[in-house]
């Protein structure tokens, strides 16, 4: 059995730039194992632009995001397996995976960052009545047929969910030819960007729908339509607003699930509203040595994000290997106050004497809102922010200053007011 | 004349409401909270441009298509005329990022030019 | 196109029914109008195999069930088809239900079910500890089990197809000439002849009979629809847990699937076309309000897609089995609804014992061999078991669906195979690629891609199940002019 000091799972933006950072802390022996045939993950078939404004301070297109952490590697001595899929994970960090070329690989790696990102949402989930003809796929898998394998999906357009998947399908899907009649969005907001909203709907004059959802899918063999309807604030449909609408294909772009089967299987602790691991500060899962970092943790929205977090699990994973852990950590829960819906890390380390960044979602959208931080109800901390949205990851910082005044049996909270 | 349009400068989406006079120049913008509001309702009036993106035919590559992207911001009301010209575009592999695939469409100036890697199928 | 007999639908029955004939030195053909195998009710229902205690006295329907039922583990065992025999629970909830349980119990006896016994709300509690907490006792039946109905019939069709049976798809019957001694049948695909018939077009049986002047057969489509849910939810009970039916209906069932799963369902509501498989906001919310009296901890969130079937009720409430008095000739199994998949082996022995004795100087199929070779099922392997294998063949390394872990090799194996996979469905439904919680997201455009590599097919020409059912148009690039740098 092969023994190294670092498997990364996953070969996207977040594996690679882990693997890149390890690397570049001393970690010797480094691979990357990646279900497809290149490395790149999802970036490969976004081919839009509008990455790395944050990280590179240049607006670049998901391949050449990619590509910049691919040539890296290139040129490194990380081991890269291609086309290759991890089948579990022991309780000793063995790795066991397969490809052709090798048939079953087994690894002993002392850490592991899991970076196998995240899938969506497909139709039975939704449980949309009707028949169950071709023409209904997952935005992204109409993305992949479009964009890297040249095949058109379909003529005219429905496209159900407003995030920037949809969003971006919408502008796609016309530029290539097709008629996208419209795009419904269940909530009373879009979950993708403004800036989608305008250069991917309203540049092509795509009505987009609020309160509005498919509820019946038509056709036998090819979608011949579908009805739309509106719904009120508990999302039951309003009788009465059931619309017609004849199209030959339905998009649906109605979330994304982080892809923890593997973690599942390995007995990591997940938390239920991200649906990926619980991780503290350094992004360690609830297993010693098996660090998260991308969509696999949590669902982002910048790919800038993805590095990052990369990053800090990446250190975490080299001091763990180079075995420089935190000594006496003692570790609290952020708690979700008000208008909070998650924060990751789930966990913070108090003695760890460095500011540590909480990302988080907010659960609704919110204008003119303080962001508080507050220890035992004394507030600590207060940002302004004119708005602040589900749609958009947040972050604070808990200073360094911040965690002195924390005790083990304090309460830590991150709370948003309007 | 007003334009009513939504400032994409920062994730807020100011609605922003634009006075024009006749000559379609920038009399008055309201709605903004911020300088960067003012900046993009000019811009949007008088050249929008877009990032446009999209793939051309590949021969002889690991995949049958490359992505593509304008090298420069793009005339917004030229996009879909652009697109012919893409549609009819092929070129041959191995393709680096940066490869010229139409050099200065439509009489831009600018070029459309390869965002991905493709070595070509093994012979 | 000339056989012996021309078994007409190839769902579980016409499968079972083919397979028993090629134990014969006949010729048998197998006639199917779909894409595939197993397109009608048999891949749209519950996947159980009743006890048998429901169906009245000596009627087709108690008698096959119970013969059927007994059958089914020996079949599977030839067949390597996935069966397991986890028994089954109806729930009371009142006192009135219990008496109701004791007469279930007494006719079960008397159609000859064995080991029922009516459980304590303690003892029930030990058993399931899911059961809702109000139900005050139940009905065991140990003998019930549970089986993959569409496995079943395409591994029926495999071992048929192998003995020597023609499988004929895309073959629909227009209609039915006889010559005496010779049927002609004019079918989309030409004229097939052959001296006798066997009816087994599920919903459109009544129509096929009618088609040699048999109009006896009445049937109504009656539909259903059913959520699967994810394998999480698949332990949350280990019986096949019935509602005692009440004034108010038949409750919705739940069970969890050979594969792991948890089913649910189904409604049940008359309609016209029995092609109509469409999926009804009221008969989806009904089945979940209604299995969550039996469980009420059961979670939407779980469900990962739902579908619905029509199975073939007939006006006289049995099953229709036997020569059609209107032509000695030609054999019906009509009207197979519940429990016509517990009861199929034993309608498939009916039918052959009946042909076998009609068709005049009958032999042995020699080289006749009951057992379908067993399938790699990369998911239930072992790691070394996995390492042989790929050091065997190096498609079995390549896993192309990721929520089943079903492989390249797999896939291929499904499309090579007797009867073998021709669209996409036809791939899921012998190797379950795509029938995870992703539903095909990921392996989608990749079993396109090997149907159309192995198939010798364009990729825009692989279709979902058939027919108009292509999954992607043209090409998006025509190319031919060149602006660049070559």
């Amino acid at each position: 059995m092969e023994k190294i000091d670092l498997v990364v799972i996953g070969g996207g933006p977040a594996g690679m730039a882990a693997a890149l950072k390890a690397k570049e802390r001393g970690v010797k022996s480094v691979t990357i194992l990646e279900r497809a045939g290149t490395l790149g993950g999802i970036l490969e078939q976004c081919i839009h632009a509008g990455f790395g404004l944050h990280y590179f301070k240049e607006e670049l297109t998901g391949p050449e995001y990619a590509a910049r952490f691919a040539a890296l590697i290139e040129n490194s001595d990380i081991e890269v397996k291609l086309d290759t899929m991890v089948l579990g994970i022991s309780w000793d960090n063995t790795v066991t995976a397969a490809n052709k070329e090798d048939g079953i690989l087994e690894i002993k790696a002392k850490a592991i960052v899991l970076a196998m990102g995240c899938r969506e949402r497909p139709r039975g989930a939704l449980s949309i009545a009707g028949t169950r003809p071709t023409g209904v796929m997952t935005a992204g898998q109409a993305q992949e047929y479009i964009n890297l394998e040249g095949y058109m999906v379909g003529k005219t357009v429905v496209i159900l969910g407003s995030g920037d998947i949809g969003l971006i399908m919408a502008r796609r899907m016309t530029l290539e030819g097709a008629k996208v009649k419209m795009v419904c969005e269940l909530m009373p907001y879009s979950g993708g960007l403004t800036r989608n909203i305008v250069q991917c709907l309203d540049d092509f004059d795509i009505p987009l729908r609020f309160n509005c959802t498919v509820v019946e899918v038509h056709g036998k063999e090819r979608l011949s339509g579908v009805t739309v309807q509106y719904v009120d604030e508990n999302f039951t449909p309003i009788a009465g607003t059931e619309e017609y609408i004849e199209c030959d294909t339905l998009l649906l772009s109605v979330g994304l699930i982080p892809e923890n089967e593997l973690s599942k299987q390995a007995g990591i602790e997940l938390d239920k509203v991200t649906g990926g691991p619980v991780v503290n500060e350094i992004r360690q899962t609830s297993r010693e040595g098996i660090f998260a970092c991308g969509n696999v943790l949590q669902v982002h929205d910048l790919v800038d994000y993805v590095t990052e977090e990369s990053n800090i699990a990446a250190d975490g994973a080299a001091d763990f290997i180079l075995g420089r852990q935190a000594v006496n950590p003692e570790y609290i829960e952020p708690l979700c106050g008000e208008g909070v819906r998650y924060i990751v890390p789930q966990r913070v380390n108090i003695n760890s004497g460095k500011d540590i960044k909480l990302y988080f979602r907010a659960s609704n959208v919110f204008d003119n809102a303080s962001i508080v931080m507050s220890v035992d109800d004394k507030e600590v901390y207060k940002k302004r922010k004119v708005k602040v949205t589900p749609g958009e990851m947040e972050n604070v910082t808990l200073s360094a200053d911040i965690g002195k005044q924390i005790k083990k049996d304090s309460k830590l909270t991150l709370s948003i007011r309007a | 004349m007003v334009k009513k349009m939504t400032c994409v400068a920062c994730p807020i989406g100011c609605q922003l409401e634009v006075v024009l006079d006749d000559e379609n120049t920038v009399v008055s913008v309201a709605g903004n909270s911020c300088k960067r509001g003012i900046t993009y309702a000019e811009s949007e009036v008088t050249n929008p441009t877009r990032s446009l993106t999209s793939t051309v035919k590949l021969i002889g590559g690991i995949r049958p298509v490359v992505s593509v992207k304008s090298a420069l911001p793009f005339p917004k009301n030229m996009m879909l005329d652009a697109m012919k010209i893409i549609n009819e575009t092929e070129i041959k592999a191995p393709v680096s990022i940066g490869d010229k695939a139409i050099k200065n469409i439509l009489d831009t100036g600018i070029d459309i030019i390869v965002t991905s890697r493709d070595k070509g199928k093994q012979q | 196109m000339q056989f012996d007999v021309a078994v007409i639908g190839a769902g579980v029955i016409g499968a079972l029914a083919a397979r028993e004939l090629s134990k014969y030195d006949i010729e048998v053909a197998l006639l199917e109008k779909g894409n595939d195998i197993a397109l009608g009710a048999t891949k749209a229902n519950s996947g159980i195999v009743h006890a048998g205690f429901d169906a009245e006295i000596g009627s087709n329907k108690a008698v096959m069930n119970v013969r059927g039922a007994a059958l089914m583990e020996s079949v599977c065992k030839e067949l390597d088809v996935p069966y397991r025999n986890n028994g089954s629970l109806v729930l009371a909830f009142t006192t009135d239900d219990i008496g109701a349980l004791e007469k279930l119990k007494e006719k079960g006896e008397k159609n000859g079910v064995k080991d029922l016994k009516i459980l304590s709300a303690q003892e029930l509690l030990t058993l399931e500890k899911n059961i809702n907490e109000n139900a005050v006792g139940a009905l065991r039946a140990p003998t019930a089990g549970i089986v993959c109905p569409y496995e079943l019939a395409i591994a029926a069709t495999e071992n048929a197809v192998s003995n020597g049976v023609e499988f004929i798809r895309n073959c629909e019957v227009f209609s039915i000439k006889d010559e005496g001694d010779i049927f002609t049948l004019l079918t989309s695909i030409g004229d097939i002849k052959a001296k006798y018939i066997v009816n087994a077009a599920g919903g459109y049986a009544d129509k096929v009979a009618g088609m040699i002047g048999d109009n006896s057969i009445k049937l109504t489509a009656r539909h259903g629809d059913y959520y699967l849910l994810d394998k999480t939810a698949g332990e949350i009970v280990a019986h096949t847990i019935f509602q005692c039916p009440t004034k108010m209906g038949k409750g919705a069932l739940l069970s969890p699937t050979v594969d792991g799963n948890l089913i649910v369902g189904p409604s049940a509501v008359d309609i016209d076309d029995p092609c109509d498989t469409a999926t009804t906001f009221e008969g989806l919310n009904f089945i979940l309000k209604s299995v969550k009296k039996s469980v009420p901890t059961i979670s939407e969130r779980n469900i990962i897609t739902s579908f619905s079937g029509n199975r073939a009720h007939s006006d006289t409430g049995d099953f229709i089995l036997g020569k059609s008095e209107a032509n000695s000739r030609f054999i019906n199994a009509a009207g197979i609804e519940s429990p016509g998949l517990s009861a199929a082996p034993a309608i498939a022995e009916y039918i052959e014992s009946i042909l076998k004795d009609e068709i005049k100087d009958i032999k042995l199929n020699q080289n006749y061999n009951p057992i379908r070779p067993e399938k790699v099922r990369f998911a239930h392997l072992n790691t070394k078991q996995r390492k042989a294998l790929c050091a065997k063949n190096k498609a079995y390394g390549r896993i192309i669906c990721r929520c089943e872990t079903v492989t390249e090799g797999e896939i291929i194996d499904a499309i090579k195979s007797p009867a073998g996979a021709v669209d996409v469905d036809g791939v899921k439904r012998r190797t379950r690629a795509g029938m995870g919680r992703c539903q095909g997201g990921f392996c989608g455009s990749k079993v396109v891609e090997i149907l159309a590599r192995e198939l010798s097919v364009p990729v825009n020409e692989i279709t979902k199940f058939g027919g108009g059912s292509k999954i992607i148009y043209e090409k998006t690039k025509k190319g031919k002019k060149q602006y660049g740098k070559n």
